[in-house]
């Protein structure tokens, strides 16, 4: 297992310049954007002389490489700088959101694959049957279909005709309290404080916005997990379980689906990263106070300090990501960590 | 025991109904081993997974009449065939390594069919699986229980999937090409191995193959398929010595084995003398001390440990040794598409071991040494014609265009015995045989002095592989080449080759003769790769009248 450590530990240490070079990147990309923010911030009625005093308030006026290491110095006590937009700091306004966004993207992702993946194996073992035709019209729907649409569709028809779904502004309707902070995810809190009431109450407002984003992300990973199946079945061991005797389902699950997960869980980090930067016309359809539709307004009001937050915790959030998968790649799969150099 | 009737097996495929196998009928008794020879294509492992109705989508059964005592293995449920399948008849498999799940240790693997046929319960499932990896005489079995398959090498991987098959003491072993990509001594432990379990457990075997001569010496009896039909069934010893069929007669003839020459594996009437063949004085390619070492997880590999020998002019040397010996490394070397570590290569008195290989491309040289590839399917480029492969390396390295590329690459097509009609198609419309044809064609295009073969014929049927032999034996007296011909059957380097060198471990342990190191070697590894070999019941004496032409 000594290889086995190595290589993890060589993983780990692999994100370190990665990050680096985020905040490099991001800390260039925030000063490459048009626009002056001491000039929006000084406000309509400003003078030249305002603006200064402004500009010098935020660091604006010193050299960019002192204003870079300025960055870094803050950054490392844990600084991320105060929004100029909101008032906040930024990493104050991040623990708000990022919940929020994760909640969202979270709850999506396990419904589209408590969907996708058993629709896929359905696929790949009645292959041209009404099952695999199904499968291949969802697929279809999911990536033609955009989700500022589809999530528009299911206000209009569960919200105004159904009346079902409650009004689709943000993750809780004003009449409940928010429930103690201790994840940010309302729907486990709401279950720690013992407040199934809450609960049900932040489902409701969850359900039609992770609907929309799990019908965006089924068709990945419907086809991947179609494809791998199909791949894993025609292979030699299958023929080999099948010609001892073991069981349909053995050979199903046992033998094809653990080997057709080693590219679904691939796909499925990719496809996580993706969302969690993509939901934004999704946040905005429902008034989701999450990551997407802060970035926006940051980066609409040239806030250097938010646009870096956001940029950092995302990039962050995809280094994390990918280590999880990685390394679950690892555990699934006996051969990583020996076949690598 | 099993008895098979009229059975036919058909596939659906997007040009319409394909009939694999056309109307079969053999009996196998209690005890019996029967061997089903054929070439690809004919049939016998369709034959054999129709048997366990283990058949891939799109394949049925149309007819006949499978019963295995008593049983109707047609008609009966497939509850009752999972019981069946592994408990009564069990199968192994060609490519082993691909056989066992890849990502499942080969302890658990035993233990499911175990436990699948209620012969273990979770409590002795562990120490039952052991027992079963000792049965197939894996060393160290408790530790080999923890293994994953990729831990493992071929023959390893070939023995589990065999206690895999045994474990829960099947009366019938289906063995589908078992030893087909394993070394040539790894295939006698694994086949000796197989025929001992089966003797001692008193079952019967079906043993499904392309190699008459494996056939011939581990089978009682043999039925000979061709295009999903059995052409001929007979005592093992009588139908090698003396074949009924047309069909039979060709594929026997085309067996390589001692005491034939190179036209006696063609048919009859296509052998045509041999042209002469002498080796001239003059060294062509001088390797002194040539080391290779890779970079490695766990310190350096040394592929090629400092091996020396010379090739002289209009030689053919055979290079043999088994998978992992330094063979395919130095030949890439040799061919200058791998740098060396140390040593020195002259080709001519002249070092090029110096020229790195990326830059060889555009050497004089280049067009001097070139090399026909082992896999004539994969080494072709399959969105160009023939023709676009074959005047490939004349357009890189000639100032021949128009009018007399066409009819140089018409001329190579001729010396090829490709037809002209077939230049013009892609490699997946080219049967085996076309394929390699193209590779030489390509091969010699630019006329080479010094052409490496790796393996030109480790894929192709035996039949096939004697017309390309002989078609190598053919353009060496033509062209006046020094061949180096990489290879682990010494049968075939023995029709080929005046000169053997035989490496174990990056070293050369024997070189000489061809006749000297065949027929008295002096290295014990030699003796083995020999002994090794399938030694046919009868070693009949050249069935023609011609002496053999070396």
């Amino acid at each position: 297992m000594t290889g086995r450590t190595r290589a993890i530990g060589m993983r780990l240490a692999q994100t370190v310049p990665v990050i680096i070079g985020v905040i490099v990147i991001s800390f260039i990309l925030t000063r490459a954007l048009p626009g002056d923010p001491a000039v929006y911030f000084a406000g309509a009625m400003a003078d030249e002389q305002s603006i200064q005093q402004v500009r010098e308030a935020l660091g604006l006026d010193k050299p960019l490489v002192t204003q870079f290491f300025l960055y870094v110095g803050d950054l490392a006590q844990g600084d991320l700088g105060r929004s100029i937009s909101t008032g906040q700091p930024v990493l104050t306004d991040l623990a708000m959101r990022l919940p929020a966004s994760l909640e969202l993207t979270l709850s999506a992702l396990v419904l589209s694959c408590l969907i996708a993946i058993p629709l896929g194996v359905l696929a790949a073992v009645r292959q041209g049957s009404w099952v695999d035709h199904l499968c291949r019209l969802l697929v279809t729907a999911g990536v033609s279909l955009p989700t500022f649409f589809t999530g528009i569709m299911l206000v209009y028809i569960f919200y105004y005709l159904l009346g079902w779904a409650p009004s689709p502004l943000g993750r809780l309707d004003f009449i409940y309290l928010e429930p103690p902070r201790v994840t940010g995810f309302f729907l486990i809190d709401s279950l720690l404080a013992g407040d199934p009431e809450t609960f049900a109450a932040a489902l409701r407002q969850l359900a039609l916005p992770a609907i929309t984003l799990a019908l965006f992300t089924l068709a990945p990973i419907a086809r991947m997990t179609r494809a791998a199946m199909l791949q894993a079945l025609s292979s030699d061991y299958i023929r080999t379980a099948r010609a001892a005797g073991l069981s349909r389902s053995k050979v199903l699950f046992g033998y094809g689906l653990r080997n057709a997960l080693l590219p679904v869980v691939t796909t499925l980090g990719m496809v996580f990263s993706f969302v969690l930067g993509a939901n934004v016309l999704v946040e905005k359809v429902f008034a989701w106070p999450g990551i997407g539709s802060y970035a926006v307004e940051a980066l609409v009001a040239s806030d250097y300090a938010a646009v870096q937050g956001f940029v950092l915790a995302m990039a962050f959030l995809f280094v994390t990501l990918n280590l999880i998968i990685d390394l679950s790649y690892a555990l699934i799969d006996p051969r990583i960590g020996f076949d690598t150099k | 025991m099993l008895s098979v009737t009229n059975l036919s097996v058909s596939f659906r495929t997007r040009r319409g109904e394909v009939n694999a196998v056309r109307g079969i009928s053999f009996d196998l008794g209690r005890g019996e081993t029967l061997g089903i020879v054929g070439e690809s294509g004919s049939g016998k492992s369709v034959t054999s997974y129709a048997l366990l109705r283990i058949l891939d989508a799109g394949g049925t059964i149309r007819a006949g009449d499978v019963t295995y005592g008593g049983v109707d293995l047609r008609a009966a449920s497939e509850r009752d065939m999972r019981d069946i399948r592994g408990r009564e008849i069990s199968m192994i498999f060609q490519n082993p390594r691909a056989a066992l799940n890849p990502i499942r240790k080969v302890g658990h693997q035993i233990e499911d069919v175990l436990r699948q046929h209620g012969r273990a319960t979770r409590q002795d499932a562990r120490a039952k699986a052991i027992k079963a990896l000792a049965d197939v005489r894996i060393n160290d079995p408790a530790a080999r229980y923890d293994a994953y398959p990729f831990e493992l090498s071929g023959g390893m991987c070939q023995r589990i999937v065999i206690a895999i098959a045994l474990a829960c003491d099947p009366k019938l072993l289906i063995a589908d090409e078992p030893t087909t990509g394993l070394d040539i001594t790894t295939q006698k432990t694994v086949m000796d191995l197989s025929r001992d379990l089966i003797r001692a457990r008193g079952m019967s075997s079906i043993l499904i193959t392309h190699d008459l001569g494996l056939a011939a010496e581990y089978c009682d009896r043999l039925a000979v398929m061709k295009d999903g039909e059995i052409v001929e069934t007979g005592i093992a010893a009588a139908v090698f010595a003396a074949p009924q069929h047309p069909y039979t007669a060709r594929l026997v003839d085309a067996t390589p084995r001692p005491g034939l020459g190179l036209r006696d594996l063609l048919p009859a009437k296509a052998r045509t003398p041999l042209p002469g063949h002498a080796p001239g004085e003059r060294t062509l390619v001088q390797v002194r001390d040539l080391v290779k070492t890779y970079p490695g997880k766990s310190g350096p590999v040394h592929a090629v440990k400092g091996i020396s020998f010379t090739i002289r002019e209009g030689q053919s040397v055979g290079l043999v040794g088994e998978s992992g010996c330094g063979k395919s490394t130095t030949s890439s070397i040799l061919v200058r598409l791998l740098d060396r570590t140390s040593g020195d290569i002259l080709f001519e008195g002249v070092d090029i071991a110096d020229i790195p290989a990326e830059r060889f491309v555009r050497d004089k040289r280049r067009s001097q040494i070139q090399m026909v590839f082992q896999d004539a399917t994969d080494s072709l480029n399959p969105r160009h014609s023939a023709r676009q492969t074959i005047a490939d390396p004349i357009l890189r390295m000639s100032d021949l265009r128009g009018a007399r590329l066409t009819a140089r690459i018409e001329e190579l097509a001729t010396l090829c015995g490709l037809p002209l009609p077939l230049l013009d198609r892609f490699p997946h419309q080219l049967s085996g045989g076309q394929k390699a044809r193209v590779g030489i064609a390509r091969a010699i295009a630019l006329d080479p002095k010094f052409l490496i073969l790796d393996e030109p014929t480790a894929a192709l049927d035996v039949s096939i592989q004697a017309v390309v032999l002989n078609l190598l034996a053919d353009l060496r007296a033509r062209l006046g080449m020094t061949y180096l011909f990489v290879s682990h059957d010494l049968n075939v380097v023995r029709l080929l080759c005046d000169h053997v060198i035989v490496m174990q471990g990056g070293e050369i342990v024997e070189q000489g003769p061809t006749a000297q190191v065949m027929d008295t070697p002096s290295h014990p590894y030699t003796r083995n790769l020999l002994a090794a070999a399938p030694r046919p019941p009868v070693l009949a004496a050249p069935m023609t009248d011609q002496p053999a032409a070396q």
